[in-house]
């Protein structure tokens, strides 16, 4: 499917739609294209930014959920990725440092109607805002978290970030950053998140592959995303860009195979000694000794276990793809639930008797 | 024994015992037979902010007080006349609060050489002729309980336990109050525990009867009913009425309430209370945290609903980024303040009037918030309505400025007819509202009205007018980003106009003045109402001459401040802070305002007020 000429979500309009999370979003009978999603505000990112991809690529792929544009909305907090939402050609909401994910679910679980997106930067999901993101995650809201992970702080020109590099030198670490930094894919799964994937904006194909299997989850779904910012931090990600290394460091996830990589296959994901997971050469271990990879299973230590594989400095065997993807009842979905059931068993609320409650006298 | 009953016109009764013993819980039920026997009353509940305090400590000690009467009064009483003390750290802690001849009403089991001297009683102040200016009842509450409960198969604990409705019972026999609505409200309370019902039945009765029948009390009064104004009445507590308030703004308004709220006291209950009503389309997010509360309500008023967040002074510290935001966005939000001790911490359980600058100044950048302030417990549901009117009318968050004892205390309330509160209900944008040169219709998101000053509030899910909107400056009309001088300053005006001219939309300042001729004005704010206006009570009734006003909207200001403010000599501006309202009268109006302020964590005594207002008229 050409990206600028997606048809009406999966099945149609009326029948199930290929995105179980979507079902009570309106759908479009209309054709629509990227261009309908590109809103008249020029972009202000540096020349060669990694965002410019990543936007190009939501663009592209949102025809083919089929949802009537007006029942999407991209919530951000603050930084470069946050401008986000001016972009898009649907409803938008910029708000302030760290606090999108709050916003959105305050709309999420009042909206089912909406299709809710939340941008966010490693700086604005992970370090101000990291309370909000967990909290996300564990509730389970129907929000599709993209978080454009730069490695470094943009939109205040370059200090280091939660998921910054320890020793790295920057404006505000000049003789190197003491932080240990997050790990964004083990922190969610820390978190209970019950969908978790990593991207690189270069790869449009992959991106895209991953916003579809992110947009079909029904509750929250964190996508990180690698981002390169070539003013701050450039290269940051060039390992697993580079096409005479990219295929030996990157490990590209994919549900239900054996974990292999390398330009021939020839590494794979094995169980070490003591449990954990160690890379090794196919033609040494075997076949059989490979990791299949689970991403729905409901323990999280195959997911987890997996997130810890690359390395954070040198990116080398890096997992790509959705590390896990699994159901649990929907906080959006519950509140509306509880909402139905006490209507349906008490009768919609009477206000005349609320107020009165059942002890009170009348005075002439 | 046929005893005496004596007539009086008001009494005001303080329980007061250990944390544990259930005071709370006595007072509410002396205050619902009161309420339903038709006085008129007021309560001041008063407890510390430890769960379990140490037992028989004076920290430890809780306490309620209750003021009824035959007609109609205005505050919980400045001392109380009865004090039920259930320990001696009760008492202790009360009775410098007593004038002299109050009655006492003490349990001697407490009474041991330990007990007292945990609380530096040397001597039993029961014996020692200290408590010679007061009329005892000594009465082993506890041995009387027990001993009443003798045959019910419960532990001798639990017998103990139900000492309070021991004394509850001898009180309701004192001052004759009905009793039903506390037995069917025990048997309620302890549906699960049959046994305990009934031995608290059981207590409550044998309470009543020991009045009757023992020769330490020889006389029982008679309150008669009060003539207040006619129609249907409940009690009902500030909380308890802001959340109906709540509740009914989103029904007027034919709008989904979306509270967003983190626990805190004293605010919480109004988080609990709403809980309840989801069969109102209400619901009720209890988020991370204050931050995350007021998140979502105002991602809920994005999406169309009426979004509240309720909390305490700490809580709207960091709710100030969003709350800026919120009047970046020019969306309606409710943000109600339960205002408590502070600073930091400070006094969670007791209250103050210390947040108005906080609320009127607490943000970056210019960015007005109006403000409505209740000023009884009842008056909680009307002034939540009128926050959410103008919330909705002109899009624009705003403050609802309650406080710990309004929050707790209560009152009866003339229950209103709901066909008779205002109608809220709002139009969202549906159609493109502006055409661009070339006739192309286009959605502008700050187009505004020109008489409010509102912008259109045009949910997702509205074909055709997809905008975004943010924090960032935004260019008149379109909202694009704008970081323009003159659209800045343009726009930084415009916001602080929408707000000013609200003052048209709002009763005018009503005085009180009725001889017409006092040179003294008292004015006030909030849950000060009550003691002021008894405090200028009796200063009248020593032929005084005294005009009070008090401020329901505190910013923007009524229309005719500065006319009223400039008609009196001087003008006095009592406060639970420390001169917080006088600030702003003197900064807006150049008027020479005399502050009184006290931060005790207590409501004003009307006595002090009307000495304070009786020296100033001496001055003039
Ligand atoms: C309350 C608050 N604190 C600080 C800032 C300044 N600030 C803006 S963006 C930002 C960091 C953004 O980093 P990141 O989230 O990684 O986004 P990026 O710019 O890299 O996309 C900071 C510290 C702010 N806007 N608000
Ligand atoms: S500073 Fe970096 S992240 Fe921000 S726009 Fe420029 S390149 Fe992109
Ligand atoms: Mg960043």
């Amino acid at each position: 499917m050409s990206e600028a000429t997606a048809s009406a979500n999966g099945a149609g309009a009326n029948g199930r739609s290929g995105f179980p999370s979507l079902t009570l979003v309106p759908k479009t009978d209309e054709k629509q294209t990227m261009k309908d999603f590109k809103s008249d505000q020029e972009v202000r990112w540096c020349p060669g930014c990694g965002d410019y991809a990543i936007l190009a690529a939501v663009q592209g792929f949102l025809p083919e959920l089929g949802l009537r544009k007006e029942n999407i909305v991209f919530v951000s907090g603050i930084g470069c990725s946050s401008r986000f939402p001016y972009y898009m050609n649907t409803y938008g909401m910029h708000s302030i440092h760290g606090r999108a994910p709050a916003i959105a679910t305050g709309l999420a679980s009042s909206r089912q109607d909406l299709s809710v997106w939340v941008v966010t930067g490693d700086g604005d999901a992970l370090s101000i805002g990291g309370n909000h993101l967990i909290h996300a995650l564990r509730r389970n809201v129907n929000l599709k978290i993209l978080l454009f992970n730069n490695r470094i702080y943009g939109l205040t020109k370059g200090q280091y970030s939660p998921t910054s590099e320890s020793g790295k030198i920057t404006k505000s670490t000049p003789l190197g950053s003491l932080d240990h930094p997050f790990n964004p894919i083990s922190v969610a799964i820390g978190a209970e998140a019950t969908f978790v994937a990593r991207t690189i904006d270069s790869d449009r194909k992959h991106l895209t592959s991953v916003l579809r299997e992110a947009a079909a989850h029904p509750g929250t779904a964190l996508v990180e995303i690698y981002q390169n910012c070539n003013i701050f931090n450039d290269g940051a990600f060039d390992q697993l860009k580079d096409p005479d290394t990219r295929d030996d460091v990157t490990i590209r996830l994919e549900h239900g195979q054996p974990i292999t990589f390398g330009k021939d296959g020839q590494f794979g994901v094995i169980r070490g000694a003591s449990g954990s997971l160690d890379v090794a050469e196919v033609a040494k271990v075997g076949t059989d000794a490979l990791v299949v990879h689970d991403a729905h299973a409901e323990n999280p230590e195959l997911a987890f276990a997996l997130s810890r594989l690359g390395d954070l400095t040198s990116n080398f065997h890096t997992p790509i793809g959705v590390f896990r993807n699994v159901e649990r009842p929907v906080y959006d979905t519950l509140m509306a639930e509880q909402l139905a059931t006490d209507t349906a068993n008490r009768g919609a609320g009477d206000l005349a008797s609320l107020i009165s409650g059942n002890d009170t006298w009348t005075i002439a | 024994m046929t005893k005496q009953v004596k007539q009086i016109d008001r009494v005001v009764i303080r329980f007061a015992g250990d944390s544990g013993d259930g005071m709370q819980l006595t007072g509410d039920r002396f205050t619902s037979e009161t309420a339903s026997f038709g006085n008129d009353l007021s309560t001041l509940p008063n407890f510390p902010a430890e769960i379990r305090a140490p037992a028989g400590t004076l920290p430890g000690v809780s306490s309620f007080q209750l003021h009824f009467a035959d007609h109609d009064i205005l505050t919980p009483g400045d001392a109380p006349t009865v004090l039920v003390a259930m320990n001696p750290a009760a008492l202790k802690a009360n009775i410098r609060d007593l004038p002299r001849g109050a009655e006492i009403i003490v349990n001697t089991d407490e009474f041991s050489k330990r007990a007292m001297a945990k609380v530096g009683y040397a001597t039993n102040p029961l014996e020692d002729g200290s408590l010679d200016a007061y009329n005892i009842h000594a009465v082993p509450l506890t041995t009387l309980t027990v001993d009443a409960l003798a045959e019910f198969d419960i532990s001798k604990k639990d017998a103990e336990r139900a000492k309070n409705m021991f004394a509850l019972g001898l009180l309701s026999w004192l001052y004759h109050r009905p009793t039903e609505s506390t037995i069917a409200f025990l048997k309620k309370k302890f549906a699960k525990l049959p046994v305990i019902a009934e031995a608290n039945v059981a207590a409550f009765k044998a309470g009543w009867n020991f009045g009757e029948t023992t020769e330490g009390f020889a006389v029982s009064y008679e309150v008669a009913p009060a003539k207040l104004p006619a129609g249907t009445y409940r009690n009902i507590t500030g909380n308890l009425a802001l959340s109906y308030g709540l509740v009914a703004a989103g029904q007027r308004a034919e709008l989904p309430v979306y509270l967003g709220s983190y626990p805190i006291t004293p605010a919480s209950d109004i988080l609990h209370e709403l809980a309840k009503h989801k069969n109102f389309n209400v619901r009720t997010f209890q988020a991370e945290d204050e931050i995350a509360g007021i998140g979502a309500a105002l991602g809920a008023a994005f999406g169309g609903a009426l979004g509240v967040t309720t909390t305490s002074g700490p809580g709207v510290a960091l709710k100030s980024e969003a709350i800026g935001l919120a009047v970046s966005l020019e969306l309606p939000l409710l943000i109600v303040d339960v205002q408590r001790g502070g600073p930091s911490t400070g006094l969670p359980t007791k209250t103050e009037q210390s947040d108005l600058l906080q609320a009127m100044f607490g943000r970056n950048g210019e960015a007005p918030v109006p403000i409505v302030a209740p000023r009884t417990a009842g008056d909680c549901f009307d002034a939540a309505i009128e926050a959410a009117r103008i919330a909705l009318k002109y899009r624009t968050p705003v403050f609802l400025l309650s406080d710990g004892y309004l929050a707790n205390g209560s009152e009866p309330w003339r229950i209103p007819n709901v066909d008779e509160l205002p109608d809220l209900r709002v139009e969202f944008a549906t159609e493109p509202n502006h055409e661009t040169e070339d006739g192309t219709k286009v959605f502008w998101p700050y187009k505004r009205d020109p008489e409010t000053l509102a912008r259109p509030w045009a949910v997702p899910g509205t074909p055709g007018l997809e905008h975004r909107i943010g924090g960032i400056e935004k260019a008149d009309g379109t909202g694009a980003i704008n970081y323009e001088p003159a659209n800045h300053d343009f726009m930084v005006r415009t916001r602080q106009a929408k707000v000013d001219g609200i003052a048209k939309d709002i009763p005018a300042l009503e005085v009180d003045d009725p001889t017409g001729d006092a040179k003294v004005l008292v004015v006030g704010w909030g849950s000060t109402y009550g003691p002021i206006a008894a405090g200028v009570r009796r200063v009248r009734s020593q032929g005084g001459k005294v005009a009070q006003a008090h401020f329901r909207h505190l910013n923007p200001f009524p229309a005719n401040t500065e006319e009223v403010l400039k008609k009196y000599d001087k003008v006095i501006v009592p406060e639970m802070n420390l001169g917080q309202l006088a600030m702003l009268l003197r900064a807006r109006y150049l008027v020479d305002a005399i502050s009184y302020n006290q931060v005790r964590g207590l409501p004003f005594k009307a006595e002090e007020l009307a000495h304070v207002i009786q020296g100033v008229i001496e001055d003039v």
